[in-house]
């Protein structure tokens, strides 16, 4: 485990969420931890929520993540503003975590449009 | 040993009424110091005593002549009494402004009005509010007069008051809003008592702000005050809107009104500036053209008729309207309303018509946050662009809240709200006959696109329903039910911290249901700024909520005791991602640059050990108060209760412990 994955002290908080929406883990569970881990201490979170849900800094990139190898390319050499991962901060295996744990999220089961009671439309 | 039955050895307190009274008037300490020596024998006391009167540098033995000319002089012929003095006649002329409040930290040196405000002005219209910080006093007033449509009055101290309040100001300044000012000073240096006044005077304290306020007058007469008051007046409303400060003299506050007659103070309102009818009618003609058409506004509407008339010139052309939200002026409900689109739209625009746009430039262009920073048009090749703006009526040299230069093909200068009604009816006139099935056409597909984002923002708000940290989707769409059916109005600062999520699930319909953000993006904007927002709604006895960053909360905390104080009901729902959350995410940016990984990119922007509890803090000021909350199932009932308690007249607050954005 990374030293960043402990020291960031105000992440702690965060990383306690554990993904409150994902499900039962997938055969590669121990990889979706480490993953998780991974994403809160290299601070994908910070742009992209802790579940992936994408918010104004960054779209949502789960449920349904690109698979790893999109991911890894795109995170290495990105389209518009998101900043560059280069392969000393973050390996393909480390990648392929993050991809197991954006895996294990799942679409909550809610209407919101229900729960606004409409709304405009 | 003190010896009481020495009749010479008496307290200090027992000198001679006079003699110490002229002492004193003489000069300080040294008179003091003398009177005393001359009155006290001998003693280990009266010595210890001696001793720490004792000037610093050794008396000369004769008086000075001002301790001569005190102690020989007549008592002054002056009364201790005055019936009246200059700052009554001041608050004469402020009321004839209908300023309604009155904002303040007091300072000493605007005693003399603060005074004739609350005693002889009675305290209402204007009304002074306590601040605990001028930063406070000015955001606040900034918040008001976006809602209430006319500027606030704001007291400031000399020079310290001010320089508080410069961040302010300069928000208020780069968001266009009128606040009428008020700096004490005391202009003659023979009237300023040693040490503090001194510190407390400039010679020209409009010199601090004078980059960002629209002008300021050190009036030397009351005459003068009145005119200058009621020039600085007109100018803060007329548009483009600014703050405007006057300097009061210490002196011509507090010295009795010269006899003689005073001017009554007579108001006139300037009209807002229209836009030349020729180019108007050419504007129409390139609209009516086109085949593509955006409108894309930001600073335009004021009042209902502005938005009722930005809806009829959106109908009319039946083009999509980009809200850049410097106001509400679009409907979120109105299907012509795209703003969620934006960058699809603009890229197909053939042409686009900008209102109040603060930054045309990044209307059509941006540049991408990378080590070479990147130049893009994000509009099409060709794309005409006209402006019908006051922005460059009011520009200053130094501080560049001017944004980039954009050549436009027509640029129209004139208040887009007051101007709206001629272009409407210059549009009607160049539209050519013959026009429904296209217009139809391009009703339905706007009336398709606009259902379509609201579905896919419900869509989208599911996703982490149930994380925890509680994401800004499910905080807003908690909100929602609770205020839907109350005449309700939001006055958070930056939705982009929420990801926009309020407007993306509200209704907003009303131009006071959304005012915009800082202007100047200076932190310590929102909380204040809430309240005074707040402040305007009460007389409506409107629901109002802000979502407060907690980073911002902290550069001006004391907001929540003015509206406890003051009884402005509010609710706060703290936005408490507990960090410096953009700031986090530029750290982090130079990191991956660096390749060193983004383990330290809390160390200086995460709010962290210890937590700061909000709901404690706001408790301490006798708010009342709920949370932190994590869990997002609890959020609904806690929401309740305090809107329960904002709606009996008092501010709540609720902290919840929220995702980034
Ligand atoms: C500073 C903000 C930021 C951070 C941190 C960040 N991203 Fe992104 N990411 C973006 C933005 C913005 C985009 C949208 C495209 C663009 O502008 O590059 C994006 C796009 C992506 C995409 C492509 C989405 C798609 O559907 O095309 C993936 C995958 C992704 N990010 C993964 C990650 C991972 C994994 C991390 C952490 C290792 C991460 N991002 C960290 C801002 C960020």
């Amino acid at each position: 485990m990374k030293a960043a994955l402990t020291a960031a002290s105000a992440l702690a908080v965060l990383s306690l969420s554990a993904a409150a929406t994902a499900q039962p883990p997938p055969p590669h569970a121990e990889d979706a931890v480490h993953g998780h881990q991974l994403f809160m201490a290299d601070g994908c979170y910070q742009c992209h929520g802790t579940v992936g849900q994408g918010g104004s800094a960054a779209p949502r990139i789960a449920p349904d993540p690109l698979p790893a190898e999109a991911i890894a390319a795109y995170i290495r050499k990105p389209a518009g503003q998101m900043p560059p991962y280069s392969p000393k901060v973050l390996n393909d295996a480390d990648i392929a975590d993050i991809h197991a744990y954006l895996a294990t999220i799942r679409k909550p089961d809610v209407d919101v449009g229900k729960r606004l009671g409409g709304g405009r439309n | 040993m003190q010896d009481d039955s020495n009749p010479s050895a008496r307290k200090p307190s027992e000198i001679g009424r006079r003699t110490l009274f002229t002492a004193v008037a003489a000069g300080g300490a040294v008179s003091l110091a003398n009177a005393l020596s001359a009155s006290a024998q001998t003693g280990p006391a009266q010595a210890a005593s001696r001793e720490m009167l004792k000037p610093r540098t050794a008396p000369t033995g004769a008086p000075s002549a001002a301790a001569m000319q005190a102690e020989t002089a007549p008592p002054p012929a002056s009364e201790v009494f005055e019936a009246r003095s200059g700052s009554d006649y001041m608050v004469d002329v402020i009321k004839a402004l209908d300023l309604g409040y009155v904002a303040t930290l007091p300072g000493s040196s605007f005693r003399g009005l603060h005074e004739s405000l609350i005693d002889y002005g009675g305290n209402a219209k204007p009304e002074l509010l306590t601040c605990l910080h001028e930063e406070i006093s000015v955001a606040f007033a900034h918040g008001y007069a976006k809602i209430a449509g006319k500027p606030m009055g704001v007291f400031l101290h000399s020079v310290v008051g001010l320089q508080h309040a410069s961040m302010a100001i300069y928000n208020a300044w780069c968001d266009r809003v009128p606040i009428v000012m008020f700096v004490g000073n005391t202009l003659d240096s023979a009237k300023r008592r040693e040490g503090i006044e001194w510190y407390h005077t400039a010679l020209d304290n409009g010199a601090i702000v004078r980059d960002f306020v629209k002008w300021d007058a050190q009036p030397t007469s009351l005459e003068d005050f009145n005119e200058a008051l009621l020039r600085a007046y007109g100018l803060a409303v007329t548009q483009p809107a600014a703050p405007v400060l006057i300097s009061v003299d210490t002196e011509l506050q507090e010295a009795p009104i010269p006899v003689g007659k005073r001017p009554v103070p007579r108001l006139t309102l300037p009209t807002q500036p229209v836009g030349d009818p020729a180019a108007l009618a050419k504007a129409a003609a390139m609209l009516a053209k086109a085949e593509h058409p955006v409108i894309v506004v930001d600073r335009m509407v004021r009042t209902p008729e502005g938005m009722a008339h930005l809806v009829e010139l959106a109908e009319t052309l039946q083009c999509p309207v980009i809200d850049k939200r410097g106001r509400l002026n679009m409907p979120s409900s109105h299907y012509l309303n795209q703003s969620e689109n934006a960058r699809g739209l603009i890229k197909s625009a053939d042409v686009i018509l900008g209102l109040e746009l603060t930054d045309p430039w990044g209307v059509v262009n941006t540049l991408l946050d990378r080590i070479e920073r990147v130049e893009r048009h994000t509009a099409a090749p060709g794309v005409k662009l006209i402006t019908l703006s006051t922005h460059d009526l009011l520009i200053h040299s130094n501080f560049q809240d001017f944004e980039r230069y954009q050549p436009s093909d027509l640029a129209i200068t004139g208040d887009a709200e007051a101007t709206a009604p001629y272009l409407i009816e210059a549009v009607k006139q160049a539209l050519p006959k013959g026009q429904q099935a296209a217009m139809q056409a391009r009703s339905d597909k706007f009336r398709a696109a606009h259902a379509d984002t609201r579905r896919r923002a419900y869509e989208e708000a599911a996703y982490g329903w149930d994380a925890s940290p509680v994401t800004t989707a499910r905080l807003c769409a908690e909100i929602w039910p609770l205020i839907k059916d109350s005449d309700w109005a939001f006055v958070g600062a930056n939705s982009s911290f929420q990801s926009f999520w309020p407007q993306k699930l509200w209704d907003f319909d009303k131009p006071y249901q959304y005012a915009g953000g800082s202007g100047g993006a200076g932190l310590g904007y929102g909380a204040p700024a809430a309240v005074g927002a707040a402040l305007a709604h009460r007389e409506h006895g409107r629901l109002v909520v802000n979502i407060q960053g907690d980073g911002e909360l902290m550069c001006a905390p004391g907001s929540l005791w003015t509206a406890v104080h003051h009884k402005i009901p509010l609710l706060t729902v703290m936005h408490n991602n507990r960090a410096y959350h953009q700031e986090m995410m530029h750290i982090q940016r130079m990191a991956d640059r660096h390749e060193r990984g983004v383990a330290s990119a809390h160390i200086g922007t995460a709010i962290d050990s210890p937590f700061i509890d909000y709901s404690k803090l706001a408790d301490s000021m006798g708010m009342w108060a709920a949370g932190p909350i994590t869990d997002p199932n609890e959020l609904g009932a806690a929401l309740k209760k305090a809107i329960d308690v904002v709606k009996r007249g008092e501010p709540a607050l609720v902290d919840v412990v929220c995702q980034p954005r």
